[in-house]
């Protein structure tokens, strides 16, 4: 039984012209006059461009399955979502679903900080479209599942961030819809809640439900879905057995650029603290730099506009390989100056210094997040902002030295090395004449 | 929802449908569903009324030293200030009414719509997270921001009671026509909020005009003066304010005083006017709220 039907469906977006000065703005209160003069000058028609978030998308789902969606940023994994939830509205095309729609674009939708647990158990399921009575008969499974029974009455304003994601993934998981959609709500939590809520999809799956699950994250995808569907360009350039089309994924080249700019803040990822305004990456020259020398320092640069100085925004930048492994998550509160620092609003710029030898050869995608601490709240989280590819090209000089064959591993630091020889070194302490020279 | 709904009835009559027969369908085209379509997703969601509007009374008096209070003490000032320089200084009349009394059964519904148009244009923009991560019918949100208005209202309703007690003025049965006014001010203040909301999304000077617009309206509105100091010729006009006239039949049926049908039945149907093209405008920019918000 066919359960989703996506129908050659198109999204197009209207975008404005593209301000090329607005970079370089740096005053804040210039950048307010163009914000507002950007606003009053948006809706008027002329001047503008569409933009295809997707473009005559096909396929179906069939009662059981469960199909990942994978893409680059800006392939309209999104858009899809959206279409699907009817969040917005497709501008051609059509989308048929036979079922209740569970939708999970975001943990925590209709949360309310000031607001108990339990509360907010109430008010996030009748958002997600839970009568009262079903709430009331699964109140005590949701609580349980999100072991927060001690602070049900508590305002969730003062849980930490694993108990919130906990709760609200606990409310979407009693949802017990016919069609499920899940986006990226796998990527926060801690390893042991990504295992309960992987679990979860699971017993979806094993119950006959369909899922449609958008992620990065290879592993969970190839683990969970044996069908995927491929994302390029806001069109549907594959859909298959899940290996061969993550493969395709992994090897296709348009990956993200190592520049990013977003020139305006109403586009920008970001919220009332703070918005990206760049990401780049940089070689030892300060050049932009898609390609970086495995023996040589390179820079990851984040421009972001603190809206907010109170807030004392930091910087969190998380470098993942091609096989979505993190390899590392570092933040610049490592700048204790930068730490103790009095904030101000404006553009901030930080630099990551990476050495030279010490990561191995590959395909690298960085994760921007800027984020405050106690109470811990993520403004940007942005995937894949920018990537680079790591190359290997030394000459006996490298971590390899003359081997040129696969050389496994994450890292690739050159490492000290003592090395002795016990029998020689005795034999030359004894006075071996035919060692000495 | 509609889909349970479905689902239900699609259960109820499963032995007699066919195997495989579909439960739900939900069909999602570039056109806005049908009217009906969407009221009746709208009652089907009619909980999320109430959920929303506690979530805002939940919220409202957070972090308030004075908490509920500030409902209190509000139309309390109001009232104070007013009764001196409308009643006392300017000698307002007041259709034989004690001014103070006169002017609290008048300034009361006005809080309500108020404050009811000034929550709900700013809900949809003030509600991103909800637009741009879930879906149900987005007239809950304004619907809901008015609904919270309507405890505030009953809180500040105990003052006329206890003004009508000071004053002793008894009430008639007239008393039964608050209710269904009052349905009509609630109406009056969704198409008014609802259309302010849904313009707001796309066009954000709202947000800079409603204060305005709120003030000018109050003039034009017989709040601080009776509706019978309009000269008779213009009173026609007047009524064109929908909520002159329903203002004036919500002072009526308090103190038991016939009330002018004409005016009424006028302010009415503007009211229904109003609604009907507030809901015309929701509906047409609708579906595109999660693209500007």
């Amino acid at each position: 039984m066919t359960m989703i039907v996506v129908d050659r469906v198109t999204k197009e977006y209207q975008i404005g012209e593209k301000t090329a000065a607005y970079g370089t703005l740096r005053d804040a209160g210039t950048r307010m006059m163009r914000r507002a003069f950007h606003r009053l000058r948006s809706p008027r028609p002329g001047g503008r461009q569409l933009f295809q978030a997707l473009n005559e998308v096909s396929f179906e789902v069939r009662a059981g399955e469960t199909v990942g969606v994978i893409g680059r940023n800006g392939a309209g994994k999104s858009t899809l979502l959206k279409l699907l939830g009817r969040i917005t509205q497709p501008t051609r095309g059509s989308i048929d679903l036979y079922g209740r729609v569970g939708c999970l674009l975001e943990v925590g939708t209709g949360f309310h900080s000031e607001l108990s647990g339990r509360e907010n158990v109430y008010l996030s399921g009748a958002i997600l479209g839970m009568r009262r009575a079903d709430i009331q008969r699964q109140f005590d499974a949701i609580v349980a599942f999100a072991e927060v029974e001690r602070f049900i009455d508590t305002p969730v304003k003062f849980y930490s961030s694993g108990m919130y994601m906990r709760l609200a993934f606990a409310v979407a998981a009693h949802l017990h819809p016919e069609i499920l959609l899940i986006d990226e709500v796998l990527a926060v939590g801690d390893a042991n809640f990504q295992r309960r809520c992987l679990g979860k999809i699971e017993e979806f799956r094993s119950i006959g439900r369909t899922v449609l699950f958008v992620s990065h994250n290879m592993a969970s995808v190839v683990r969970l879905c044996p069908r995927v569907i491929l994302l390029e360009g806001g069109r549907l350039v594959a859909d298959g057995p899940a290996d061969q089309v993550t493969r395709r994924y992994l090897q296709s080249d348009t990956g993200s650029p190592a520049e990013r700019v977003w020139t305006g803040p109403t586009n920008a990822p970001g919220n009332t603290v703070a918005r990206l305004h760049a990401v780049r990456v940089r070689d030892e020259h300060g050049h932009i730099a898609p390609t970086v020398d495995i023996r040589r320092p390179f820079q990851v640069e984040v421009e972001y506009w603190a809206l907010e100085p109170r807030a004392r925004a930091t910087v969190s930048l998380h470098l993942i390989n091609e096989d979505g492994v993190c390899l590392l998550v570092t933040n610049d509160f490592n700048n204790r100056v930068w730490w103790e620092t009095h904030r101000e609003a404006g553009l901030v710029r930080t630099v990551l210094e990476v050495p030279g030898n010490f990561m191995a050869e590959g395909q690298v995608s960085v994760l921007a997040a800027v984020c405050s601490y106690n109470p811990d709240i993520v403004h940007v989280y942005e995937r894949d902002v920018v990537s680079f590819q790591i190359v290997d090209r030394s000459e006996g000089d490298g971590v390899r030295g003359e081997y040129g064959g696969t050389w496994p591993g994450v890292v690739r630091p050159m490492l000290e090395w003592r090395v002795e020889q016990p029998s020689v070194e005795s034999r030359r302490a004894a006075g071996n004449p035919a060692l000495k020279s | 929802m509609r889909r349970d709904r479905l689902a239900h009835v699609s259960a109820a009559t499963a032995a007699t449908a066919p195997l495989g027969a579909r439960s739900v369908h939900i069909a999602i085209r570039p056109t806005p569903p049908r009217l009906l379509d969407e009221l009746q997703e709208v009652w089907d969601h009619r909980e999320l009324f109430y959920f929303l509007a506690l979530r805002d009374v939940q919220v409202r008096y957070k972090q308030t030293v004075l908490g509920v209070a500030w409902a209190v003490l509000q139309p309390l000032l109001a009232v104070i200030v007013s009764s001196l320089i409308f009643g006392r200084l300017a000698h307002m009349p007041s259709d034989g009414i004690p001014y103070p009394l006169f002017f609290y059964a008048g300034n009361l519904p006005w809080m309500l719509i108020a404050s009811g148009v000034g929550a709900s244009a700013a809900s949809l923009v003030g509600s991103p997270n909800l637009i741009t991560r879930v879906y149900f019918p987005r007239m809950i949100i304004p619907g809901a921001a008015v609904l919270s208005g309507l405890v505030d209202f009953f809180i500040a309703a105990v003052g006329l009671v206890f003004l009508m007690v000071r004053y002793r003025v008894s009430p008639s049965w007239h008393l039964l026509l608050v209710a269904p006014v009052l349905g009509l001010i609630l109406l009056l203040t969704c198409a008014v909020g609802g259309w302010l909301a849904a313009i707001n999304v796309k066009y954000r000077d709202v947000r800079y005009v409603v204060p305005f617009f709120m003030q000018l309206w109050f003039f034009v509105t017989p709040v601080i003066y009776p509706a019978s100091l309009v000269p008779p010729q213009w009173r026609v006009l007047l009524a064109l304010n929908p909520m002159a006239g329903l203002i004036d039949a919500f002072r009526a049926a308090c103190f038991g005083r016939p009330f002018d049908s004409v005016t009424f039945v006028i302010s009415t149907a503007v009211t229904f006017a109003l609604l009907a093209l507030a809901v015309r405008t929701f509906r047409s920019i609708e579906q595109t709220f999660a693209d500007f918000i």
